[in-house]
């Protein structure tokens, strides 16, 4: 077997509050190769805090502790913060939510791709706006000359999600971690931003690790899916199988979308056990 | 239901060749295109397009929240002056999209829901909040709450509360769970849905979620750049018998995502 790129083992986060320990995430473990992999669950289930531990971007004062967080064989936890910076962008990079919060509102798009390639590829000005150029036809934008003159609030929200895109992937990472990168989008453009993202982790050969809560699109688009629930890893199943999922949890996040097949007068609310709590991880292994 | 068969009965909201654009000279642009449409009385009306269709500025317009536009809007049987009146807020109201944003933070829920109240001059305030927040599921005890001690789920059940504690005929619904999770969505339309029918409410909803659209609607209009394309039923929608290329491109960009490889 091929070495996963991710190895993930007990990770917990835990954040100190005024109301006492909060337990993000407890003790989760998973691996990550080359592929697809998708991270479902309510708000406040981790998804979030888990891909952000992968950077290490967990703010300060939680505590994190893990048994292994290895990347590519590097140690994520003992690495210094010199050392994360040269991981971060490069080698694991992160796609976010919404492009309005998340794009410098002062700087031109272009110079803002720009700066993401100089930081780690040493290149005078002229080659990194000509691969920024690149990448922005990359992720079909048709006129990248004018795009990447233009500001953050000049740009449409599907735009703006796949220029954030095109910085993220214009260092070629390993590893790229999404976080609802389409949820703020509707849905032609979602699926035009899901193409593209495929195709680039497909060619390239790279690890994604999709975090949403849409569950039919996670089944569609990812290869395996992990789903979450109170900061654990409640179930772990190839997509193409989260339709005939086992854990109770995984089958009320199902039943609960309305669907356009099966009409029903009431949606079924998940009724939840505190036995998810404790109970193992369903594991099933791709076929 | 087609408009011809509207024609007998209660018509509560119609709009004839409404026209709303923005901006001047050479910026001007046209949001919504000679729309027309009727609903009838008690009955759940759906639009649905992408972003920038032109579908929020429609349902902003019937609100009183866009004063310029050319057309007529009817709401029972007489046009609405430019210039809504006290009387129209009494009986159309609002549930916005964000229920982080649409909420006081620094009023506690029963001020939320006392204020209409006192607008409208309504008596037993104490006695129809309860009521209120017993029927969007909320015990008394949320009275005193402020909205950072809510759930997203429990803040659009309050913003729900909001609108209905003056009992309007008329529910305007801006995508009311899209910023939700599947499982609280899920309440938030029963609750809807049991509201209806208790109270015989009209609704008018804007989404881009055409399975949450279709769920909760009796016929749905498909809008693109600014014009209503196509009305169809729900069980249309379900069987996908559209007669647009435009819908059909539309329902099959919702059903899903497939793979390039």
């Amino acid at each position: 077997m091929v070495k996963p790129l991710l190895e993930v083992e007990d990770l917990n986060i835990s954040f100190h509050g005024g109301r006492g320990v909060t337990h993000a995430v407890r003790g989760v473990s998973f691996c990550i190769g080359r592929e697809k992999v998708g991270i479902v669950g309510e708000s406040g289930s981790g998804k979030s805090q888990t891909g952000r531990a992968m950077l290490r971007l967990t703010p300060k004062g939680a505590d994190i502790t893990a048994k292994k967080l290895s990347f590519d064989g590097i140690d994520l936890l003992a690495a210094t913060e010199p050392e994360m910076r040269k991981i971060r962008g490069k080698r694991i990079s992160m796609i976010l939510q919404d492009p309005k919060f998340s794009l410098n509102p002062l700087m031109r798009v272009g110079q803002q791709i720009v700066e993401a390639y100089r930081v780690h590829t040493p290149s005078s000005k002229a080659e990194a706006r000509d691969k920024a150029m690149a990448m922005l036809e990359a992720v079909n934008i048709r006129n990248p000359q004018r795009v990447f003159e233009l500001l953050p609030h000049e740009v449409s929200g599907g735009m703006g999600q796949r220029i954030m895109i095109a910085m993220m992937l214009i260092l070629e990472p390993d590893l790229i971690i999404a976080d609802e990168p389409t949820s703020a989008l509707d849905v032609t453009v979602r699926r035009q931003v899901l193409t593209i993202l495929d195709e680039l982790v497909t060619r390239r050969g790279a690890g994604l690790m999709f975090i949403s809560h849409d569950l039919n699109l996670v089944a569609d688009f990812c290869d395996r899916v992990l789903v979450m629930y109170a900061g654990r890893i409640v179930e772990d199943i190839p997509a193409r199988d989260l339709r005939h999922a086992e854990h109770p949890y995984t089958r009320a996040l199902l039943d609960s979308l309305p669907r356009l097949d099966r009409p029903v007068d009431m949606l079924t609310v998940p009724k939840r056990d505190p036995a998810w709590l404790t109970s193992p991880t369903i594991r099933r292994a791709s076929t | 239901m087609m408009p011809s068969q509207i024609l007998g009965k209660d018509r509560i909201l119609e709009a004839v060749g409404l026209h709303v654009s923005f901006g001047t000279g050479a910026l001007s642009t046209v949001a919504v295109d000679d729309v027309s449409f009727v609903i009838a009385r008690g009955e759940a009306y759906g639009l649905i397009g992408e972003s920038g269709c032109g579908k929020s500025t429609i349902l902003r317009t019937i609100a009183g929240l866009v004063e310029t536009y050319d057309g007529a809007l009817l709401f029972g049987n007489r046009e609405l002056p430019r210039k809504r009146d006290k009387d129209f807020f009494r009986r159309v109201q609002m549930v916005f999209q964000d229920p982080y944003g649409s909420l006081h933070p620094r009023k506690m829920v029963e001020s939320v829901l006392a204020e209409p109240l006192a607008i409208h001059r309504f008596d037993n305030p104490r006695k129809r909040i309860d009521a209120v927040l017993e029927a969007v599921g909320l015990g008394p005890a949320f009275r005193f709450r402020y909205p950072h001690e809510l759930s997203g789920g429990q803040r659009q059940r309050v913003a729900i509360a909001r609108a209905l504690v003056i009992e309007p005929e008329v529910l305007l619904l801006d995508e009311p769970t899209s910023a939700l999770d599947v499982s609280v969505q899920a309440e938030i339309l029963n609750l809807l849905k049991t509201l209806r029918r208790e109270r015989n409410v009209t609704y008018f909803m804007v989404s881009h979620d055409i399975a949450v659209i279709t769920h909760l609607c009796d016929r749905i209009a498909v809008m693109a750049e600014g014009r209503i394309i196509e009305e169809m039923t729900a069980a249309d929608v379900r069987g996908g018998r559209a007669r647009e290329p435009y819908t059909r491109t539309f329902l099959e960009a919702s059903a899903g995502y497939v793979t390039a490889s």
